[in-house]
């Protein structure tokens, strides 16, 4: 009678812990920062098989201010891994979005590492419903 | 009785309620979540309209006395009975009818006729679903009613419900502006819809939004509509209301049907909105809310109301307003002739279905309230009955008018009650695991402490189980005794109930239509006679 | 599964320097490796797990890709043009297939 969303058939899932771990080994041991990062994802899931995400870094994309790479992380999933987008100055802009999986409501989160070795950090709790019953 | 009814309507006149000293340069005339009423209808507002977090007790929170007391709203008098659900049945019996869109042309005409072309007519959705005639007309009694009311513009909700091909054709044939900027294609990742519109009012350049209800792939049938994806895009709301600057506006009008506390918490995020009209959530609020400098103006929902909201824009700003929430009283308003006719042309075909009576009943039948409703006590029986279910779930809808006590209970009445695309009544087996999940999943979508993680509806109704609730807590955490009424005994996690139900978004949902399960259950119950509904717990 | 098939959608001109918007699509179930079958058994992983777009011959924007990216999987990324040339993308599938697919830019 309600939907179900997410992957289906579920082994043990990710936590908190893993996704910082990861987070950690990407940041060379670093806290990253917040601020020039920013991660855009809806607050509810429409369907957790198909939610979209974009990441902007403030940057100029030449000389030295360049986003090398952004990592993006789930802290819910059967693994916390979704992708890494790599730029380069050809991409002019640090912007990117893709469509991932939500097993249930989770933090979505996004690092980027700078040229210069610096670290950024944006996350946002995706809520995944079973739907239905509004108003 | 008729005395106190004819002594009662003597207080109020026509110009009592329309007379307005007119202000400024640019008036919105705003009407929103009309669902479908084209003929005047009861409606009870809700008793209970909890807010949780940072709008506990804030308006539209408040209700009954509190309402009155907030207001300055004398007790028994016209703008009580219109705005709370106290003595609700005694007054609907003075007071008599409320809404009627030829009572709403009639204020619009008037407004017209003295403001000329510094009116805007913008409408915020749920117009189209709700009533026997727009389901079956898929919709066109209502587009062709208000496109002889002109609007300027309008957004939308339960509009998708009519499947994306339906939508785009009326669409566009539609003679004004349908605005959406928060709706995408969900295959290319853009913008799917016009996201505003410029006017030029009274000399100001007027920008009006369109924000459709962000969860409606959500809490109704995505499969539907499956190339539309929606949401809040607040990022969007300001690149548009910057956009709108850019272009010139003076005047900046979110016309939205997020529902009102998202509004609330997006007016405090998003810079440069002078005003927003509310909707979705079905709130009627005297007074303007502000937040910052947006005015939140909330219109109440069945055509009950008619706001008027005269600006003054001076220099690309908002230097003052005039405001009011025009109650839309029947039987004190003079109807517009000519949308009578069309009404009665639009009704014609139907008009004998529409007054078969089902039943009678002795209890007032509403919907509205954040826990249950008699009208839904009403489905439930009938859903536990001839489905023959231990348990009955029945959506927390805002909409569905009311039935007096002594009253009988037509098509008309049931079908404004439940009148969709998917009305299939199924039947199936549920843990007491799976029925715990569905009340916290839609607790939360109505208790969520952040506003933007809110769906706007009420909580869903059971019949067969009682439960308590403690909204101040999170998901997981709200919902505890449940128990299983025929017996008393504790819902068990682990073993399986059969339950009814209704309105599943899922594609291919087996059953009879809702209306038909509630119209045998009469057939073999024609007098209905309600407790009042104990079974839910409200705990803090 | 049938085979995967790729859509490109760019500008065909720009002016020269312009950032542009890309966007890409492929058809893919996308298999996770999470799933079981009616009979209980895993079915195995089969995932695009590389995607990259160059133009003329110098690396754009890449991107390696886990389970948890949706079926069909979409890309939408931006390129800073200087010159007319030809993008080119390309999807790597685990079991070593490749799709490709080109597209022009008139630069002015
Ligand atoms: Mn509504
Ligand atoms: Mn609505």
């Amino acid at each position: 009678a309600f939907a179900a969303t997410g992957f289906s058939a579920l082994p043990a899932l990710a936590s908190a812990e893993d996704a910082d771990k990861r987070i950690a080994d990407f940041a060379g041991g670093k806290t990253p920062e917040t601020g020039k990062l920013t991660l855009t994802a809806p607050e509810i899931a429409e369907n957790g098989n198909t939610v979209p995400i974009s990441v902007t870094v403030d940057s100029a994309m030449e000389g030295d201010d360049v986003v090398e790479e952004v990592m993006i992380l789930a802290d819910g999933n059967p693994n916390p891994d979704v992708a890494t987008f790599h730029f380069s100055e050809a991409s002019g802009a640090a912007a990117a979005t893709t469509r991932m999986r939500l097993a249930k409501t989770q933090n979505v989160i996004a690092v980027a590492r700078m040229k210069d070795g610096t670290t950024y950090v944006d996350k946002k709790e995706v809520k995944v419903t079973i739907g239905g019953c509004g108003g | 009785g008729q005395w106190s009814r004819a002594a009662a309507q003597q207080k109020l006149s026509e110009n009592d309620l329309l007379d307005f000293d007119a202000f400024g340069n640019v008036t919105l005339v705003h009407v929103t979540d009309i669902h479908a009423q084209l003929m005047p209808v009861f409606f009870r507002e809700p008793s209970v309209n909890l807010g949780v977090g940072a709008v506990a007790g804030l308006p539209p929170h408040v209700t009954g006395a509190d309402f009155l007391k907030l207001y300055g709203i004398e007790p028994h008098s016209p703008h009580a009975y219109a705005l709370t659900s106290e003595d609700f049945a005694a007054l609907a019996r003075s007071y008599g009818k409320m809404g009627g869109l030829d009572r709403i042309a009639a204020i619009v005409k008037r407004i017209r006729a003295e403001r000329g072309e510094n009116t805007l007519l913008l409408d915020g959705g749920d117009t189209w679903q709700g009533s026997y005639t727009s389901l079956k007309t898929n919709g066109q009694d209502m587009v062709t009613a208000m496109n002889a009311l002109e609007p300027d513009a309008m957004t939308g909700h339960w509009e998708f419900t009519y499947g994306a091909d339906r939508v785009s054709e009326i669409i566009d044939e539609l003679p004004f502006a349908f605005l959406g900027g928060n709706i995408y294609d969900a295959e290319w990742n853009e913008p799917a819809f016009e996201a505003y519109k410029m006017f030029e009012r009274g000399g100001v350049k007027v920008a009006v939004l369109g924000q459709a209800f962000p969860y409606t792939p959500i809490a109704n049938p995505r499969w539907m509509f499956p190339n539309w994806s929606f949401g809040i895009r607040e990022e969007d709301v300001a690149a548009n209301v910057a956009a709108a600057r850019e272009e010139g506006a003076e005047l900046v009008v979110l016309l939205s049907h997020n529902g009102f506390d998202v509004d609330r918490a997006l007016a405090a995020r998003v810079e440069g909105i002078d005003v927003i009209l509310t909707g979705h959530t079905h709130d009627a609020l005297p007074e303007p809310v502000l937040v910052g400098k947006t005015l939140l103006i909330a219109s109440g929902s069945h055509g009950k109301f008619v706001t008027r909201l005269d600006l003054d824009v001076q220099g690309g700003a908002l230097k003052g307003f005039r405001h009011r929430l025009i109650p839309v009283f029947s039987d004190v308003i003079a109807p517009d002739a000519d949308m009578t006719a069309l009404i009665e042309e639009l009704r014609a075909p139907y008009a004998d279905e529409l007054k078969r009576e089902l039943g009678r009943t002795d209890s007032l039948l509403y919907r509205r309230g954040n826990f249950n409703g008699t009208f839904d006590d009403l489905i439930c029986q009938a859903l536990l009955d001839v489905r023959e279910a231990d348990i009955a779930l029945s959506p927390g809808f805002r909409w569905g008018t009311s039935v007096l006590p002594g009253q009988a209970i037509t098509v008309e009445d049931l079908h404004n009650a439940c009148a969709m695309t998917y009305p299939a009544a199924y039947r199936s087996t549920m843990s007491g695991e799976t029925i715990k999940t569905i009340l916290e999943d839609v607790a939360d979508n109505l208790f969520n402490e952040d506003p933007y993680y809110q769906q706007g509806g009420d909580m869903v109704r059971v019949g067969g189980m009682g439960y308590a609730i403690d909204p101040g807590q999170t998901i997981g955490n709200r919902i505890s005794g449940m128990t299983l009424l025929k017996t008393g005994e504790a819902i068990e996690a682990s073993r399986d109930y059969t339950v009814a139900g209704w309105a599943s978004v899922n594609e291919a949902t087996e059953g009879p239509p809702i209306w038909d399960v509630v119209e045998e259950y009469l057939d073999r119950n024609p007098l209905v006679q309600l407790e009042e509904n104990r079974s839910v717990k409200v705990a803090g | 599964m049938a085979t995967p098939k790729p859509r490109v959608k760019l500008p065909k001109s720009a002016s020269a320097g312009e950032v542009i918007t890309i966007k890409t699509l492929i058809s893919h179930t996308m298999e996770s490796g999470q799933r079981k079958d009616s009979e209980g058994k895993v079915i195995p992983r089969q995932i695009i797990n590389k995607f990259s777009c160059e133009f003329n011959g110098a690396t754009v924007f890449s991107c390696d890709i886990e389970p948890a990216i949706s079926a069909n999987p979409y890309f939408e990324f931006s390129a800073r043009v200087k010159e007319s040339g030809t993008f080119k993308f390309t999807w790597v599938d685990d079991d070593g297939s490749v799709y490709e697919d080109e597209q022009t830019i008139e630069v002015k």
